[in-house]
């Protein structure tokens, strides 16, 4: 056989594509049930505030209304990421705590109904005053979010690596900047819905999220069941990015409303309480300090950052920990200092947006560098080529890095962009600029604490072997996973991509498996659908290798066909000997499970930031602003990525796309704004400024080569990874451009005319 | 003007016959009702999605008379009259359209919640020009919102398709 696999590495086309392009394909919101009710939450209108008293009476004696619910009909048990911080209730008892807070739900017989309802139910509140600003927040006077985190102090993180201090006082250039970040909001373009049917002791909730065991495991708790008798499913998802992540009280109401009516209730968030639910990313105020020696090699980082976490906690503490933790992969250096308070306000709660925490470090981090290289007068590409990670390296704060191929692709995206012939040469009004950026495939430690292994799969061959299904608990929020998990699949069994077939995403008919976030699963989810591929094989073989007269170490098995090594023409067919199998012994059935190895250090927080394989990328980008208006056109963008083995080339280049697209929204438009009550004042698409086709450059998305060991068959992440340079990058082209730094996010066109405005003025001034 | 009936309650309700994809389907609607709420509840023509019900998304594109609308925008009694085409009018059959196979092909997919919205309004762009610029074809999409693809792929396709005439 000529080349070295038959179905990874090459750009099938999507196995839900038909369904997809068709209008076929059905999203939680689609589904129709017989006797559906349509529910809605309540929510606050103050940010924060006491309820006194909640009177129902007159929604419920509305005609077509089945029932009206508050916190008084379910469960009090608290919610969140981790014990320490369960701080969420499926709806507030004693006080709001941000515009959009949960405070009652209705279910009816149809949408006009419920919107009548919920305008009946009175909701008596003592207003409280309401902190916005974190730095306020910490104030020993300020008003608390929730009492128990003393000056709204939710997590606090100190963490320090080597002699930082001395490594300053040593250092030949130390540089001191400040940068910040924005709320910006995953907007997928499904709005969340969730619909709960609770049949007499069996709960079935089909939802739009990013992991249906999350889920399972957090409503079995409140509702105190045991996890069997909760289902979760997903059938198709229109986008995540983080934000379907955790539970929303769409499953929790919609459960209570489904129990007390015994019909099943579809829950639904508009595009405003999608906004106002938020979990998107944090605003981030971040100080660095960095020592260099004259060379630019970097010496010493301190980090010192605050982040704005909205009214609860939320996935914020892996938010928090992450956003220092990841600085110290991309270059190499020894000592380091992290500092994090992580406050609450009384507006929506952040979570955990496409790169997790982390690229507002990384904008901050690769601005504050090409701030040092100036000043040093190195080449921007240059100084991050003698700080590149090399492979086999481990960072100081104890992360392995198995393979890194950071400077290849920043020689990669060098060449490719010209950048010789551009930088300090382009026409007035045009810029070009780097940034890098790494990420974790997958979190080395669970989303919640238990024994449970990452990922699991099965697969069962049918009986005459003229199909396969495999069944992964995985989930495909389009990235593409039912796809790539196919082909792992097929090239672990020797098997044809077409004939597979996947169930995924369903706690009950699938293993498993921890879902979509982390960029965890073609790495995790993989592995195990390699093993239980494997152990098909294996069965084939062996049964096989009597009748065709040699041992099964002898036989292989590709694209369907069973064949001796050394003689090709003694073969048979994979479907004859699946049926010989099931005949003989019963189910042809293949198990994988994924374990992370203990990985990491023993510090307070070591655990986040830990993962089998690290993602690298290098970009660079061209920009032209408009001196007149401070209009930013993005015009053309090199992106070289070091992903490890690659599955699917085409859907592996759609990632990059889509991440960069988001990265460059946050860039210079995006931004979720509030009125000084706490009211989101641009929660639709078009003030909070999606960008459209228009706003997109030309594109260029190219790899670097690796083969990581602990991924299987070498993979590692991309889906996340890829947003992290892109911030960065663009605020390093926008200062080539005009002249100046702007330290906040967004670099929108009114902070570049204004920033070219003092420019001029200081020119004129000299 | 539709023929009215008033329910005991005193809601007026509408007779209305829309030609969806062909086939006329008779509906009694209030006044108020969209035409993306008749198609995706009454019709169950689910394939036309909603992401934000105000007119900014593009997810609700359905071509009525050949031009791209948003269904969220229109009043089910606007649309008598019209011939309305939805996603499921595309294909034919077990025929996609080339517009819908060059989508397939180029990785233009992914969660696919805009893809419904993106091939009717490149649909209807290649009726009208059917070798559109690179700049048209953007034009032509910049209604339709997609957080997952970077527009890069979807402007791909629709050339790729355009190059079939
Ligand atoms: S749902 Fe109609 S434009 Fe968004
Ligand atoms: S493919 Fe997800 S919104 Fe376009």
């Amino acid at each position: 056989m000529s080349q070295e696999y038959a179905v990874i590495g090459k750009s099938v086309p999507r196995n839900d594509g038909w369904d997809k392009v068709t209008g076929k394909a059905k999203y939680t919101g689609d589904l129709k049930f017989p006797n559906l009710l349509v529910g809605k939450i309540l929510t606050s209108p103050h940010a924060h505030a006491r309820i006194l008293s909640i009177d129902t009476s007159e929604a419920e004696k509305l005609p077509g209304v089945k029932a009206v619910i508050t916190h008084e009909d379910v469960p009090s048990v608290k919610y969140g990421i981790s014990p320490a911080r369960w701080d969420e209730n499926i709806f507030c008892i004693d006080k709001v705590r941000f515009v959009g807070d949960k405070v009652a739900a209705v279910a009816a017989v149809d949408e006009e109904t419920v919107y009548k309802a919920l305008k009946l139910i009175k909701v008596e509140y003592e207003v409280l005053p309401a902190v916005f600003d974190p730095f306020e927040a910490m104030r020993e006077d300020a008003p608390l979010v929730q009492e128990e985190y003393p000056r709204n102090i939710n997590t606090e993180i100190h963490q320090n690596f080597g002699d930082v201090d001395k490594a300053f006082a040593e250092a030949y250039y130390v540089r001191t900047d400040r940068f910040k970040g924005q709320r910006t909001y995953q907007s997928p373009i499904e709005p969340h819905s969730a619909i709960s049917h609770w049949d007499r002791d069996k709960l079935t909730i089909y939802s739009s999220t990013q992991s249906p065991h999350y889920f399972q495991y957090y409503i079995a708790r409140e509702f105190g069941l045991p996890m069997g008798s909760v289902r979760v499913l997903k059938t198709h998802i229109g986008g995540g990015f983080g934000g379907k992540l955790e539970p929303t009280g769409l499953e929790f109401a919609g459960a209570a409303l489904s129990k007390l009516t015994g019909r099943p209730v579809r829950m639904f968030y508009d595009r405003h309480d999608m906004f106002a639910h938020n979990r998107g990313r944090h605003a981030q105020f971040m100080e660095l300090k960095t020592g260099v020696d004259k060379d630019g090699k970097i010496l010493a980082v301190h980090a010192n950052f605050v982040m704005d976490g909205g009214a609860y906690t939320s996935l914020g503490v892996a938010s928090a920990y992450y956003a220092g933790a990841l600085l110290t992969i991309p270059y190499e250096f020894d000592n380091y200092k992290f500092d994090m308070f992580r406050v609450n306000t009384n507006l929506p709660a952040c979570g955990a947006q496409r790169g997790h925490g982390h690229p507002q470090p990384r904008f901050a981090f690769e601005s504050h560098l090409d701030n040092i290289a100036q000043e040093l007068g190195i080449d921007p590409v240059e100084i991050r080529l003698r700080n590149a990670r090399k492979s086999q390296t481990t960072t100081l704060n104890e992360f392995k890095v198995e393979t890194c191929a950071l400077t290849e692709a920043l020689e990669k995206a060098r060449d490719l962009s010209n950048w010789r012939e551009k930088k300090g040469k382009l026409t007035s009004g045009r810029g070009i600029g780097i940034g890098v950026g790494s990420f974790v495939s997958g979190a080395g430690y669970p989303i919640y604490r238990t024994d449970l292994p990452q990922a699991s799969a099965v697969i069962k061959v049918n009986e005459d072997g003229s199909e396969v299904t495999l069944y992964s608990g995985s989930v495909d929020i389009g990235q593409g996973s039912d796809t790539v998990l196919c082909q792992m699949a097929a090239e672990a069994m020797g098997y044809l991509y077409e004939k597979i077939r996947i169930v995924s995403a369903d706690t009950e008919l699938a293993p498993h498996d921890f879902g979509a976030y982390a960029s965890r699963q073609t790495l995790m989810s993989g592995a195990a659908v390699k093993q239980a591929g494997e152990e098909v094989k294996a069965q084939l073989l062996e049964i096989s290798a009597p009748g065709m007269g040699v041992t099964a170490e002898e036989l292989d098995c590709r694209e369907g066909i069973i064949f001796v090594k050394a003689n090709p023409e003694i073969s048979r067919t994979f479907g004859e000997v699946a049926r010989e199998f099931f005949v003989k012994k019963g189910p042809l059935v293949g198990r994988g499970v994924y374990h992370v190895p203990k990985l990491g250090g023993k510090f307070k927080g070591a655990a986040v930031g830990t993962s089998p394989a690290y993602s690298f990328a290098a970009q660079i980008a061209e920009v032209n602003i408009d001196e007149e208006t401070g209009e930013v056109k993005i015009e053309e963008v090199w992106d070289v990525h070091d992903c490890g083995k690659v599955i699917n080339p085409a859907l592996l280049h759609a990632q990059v796309h889509g991440a960069f697209y988001m990265g460059m929204g946050e860039s210079v438009w995006e931004q979720v704004l509030f009125d000084d009550k706490g009211r989101i004042i641009n929660a639709n698409l078009a003030e909070y400024r999606l960008p459209t086709a228009l706003d997109m450059p030309r594109f260029h998305s190219d790899l670097v080569d690796t083969i990581d060991p602990n991924g299987p068959w070498g993979v590692k992440e991309v889906g996340e990874g890829a947003t992290t340079p892109v911030m960065g990058c663009i605020s390093n082209a926008i200062t080539d451009a005009i002249g100046v730094r702007i330290n906040s996010l967004p670099l929108s066109y009114e902070k570049v005319w204004r920033a070219i405005q003092e420019r001029k003025k200081n020119k004129s001034g000299e | 003007m539709a023929r009215t009936l008033t329910d005991d309650q005193g809601i007026k309700r509408y007779l209305v016959n829309l030609k969806v994809n062909g086939d006329t389907h008779t509906v009694m609607v209030k006044g108020n009702a969209l035409l993306v709420n008749v198609l995706r509840e009454e019709l169950d023509l689910t394939g036309t999605k909603k992401g934000c019900e105000l007119g900014d998304c593009g997810s609700c594109t359905v071509l009525l008379d050949g031009k791209p609308v948003n269904s969220c925008l229109v009043l089910a009694v606007e649309a008598e009259g019209s011939e309305i085409t939805t996603i499921e009018g595309v294909a034919r059959n077990e025929n996609l359209d080339k517009l819908q196979e060059s989508f397939v092909n180029n990785a233009a997919i992914q969660c696919g919640y805009c893809t419904p919205g993106m091939v009717l309004s490149a649909k209807a762009l290649l009726t009208r020009n059917p070798h559109p610029s690179e700049t048209e074809v953007r034009e032509a999409i910049s209604g339709n919102l997609c957080r997952c693809t970077g527009y890069v792929n979807i402007v791909k396709a629709v050339l790729a398709a355009a190059e079939q005439e």
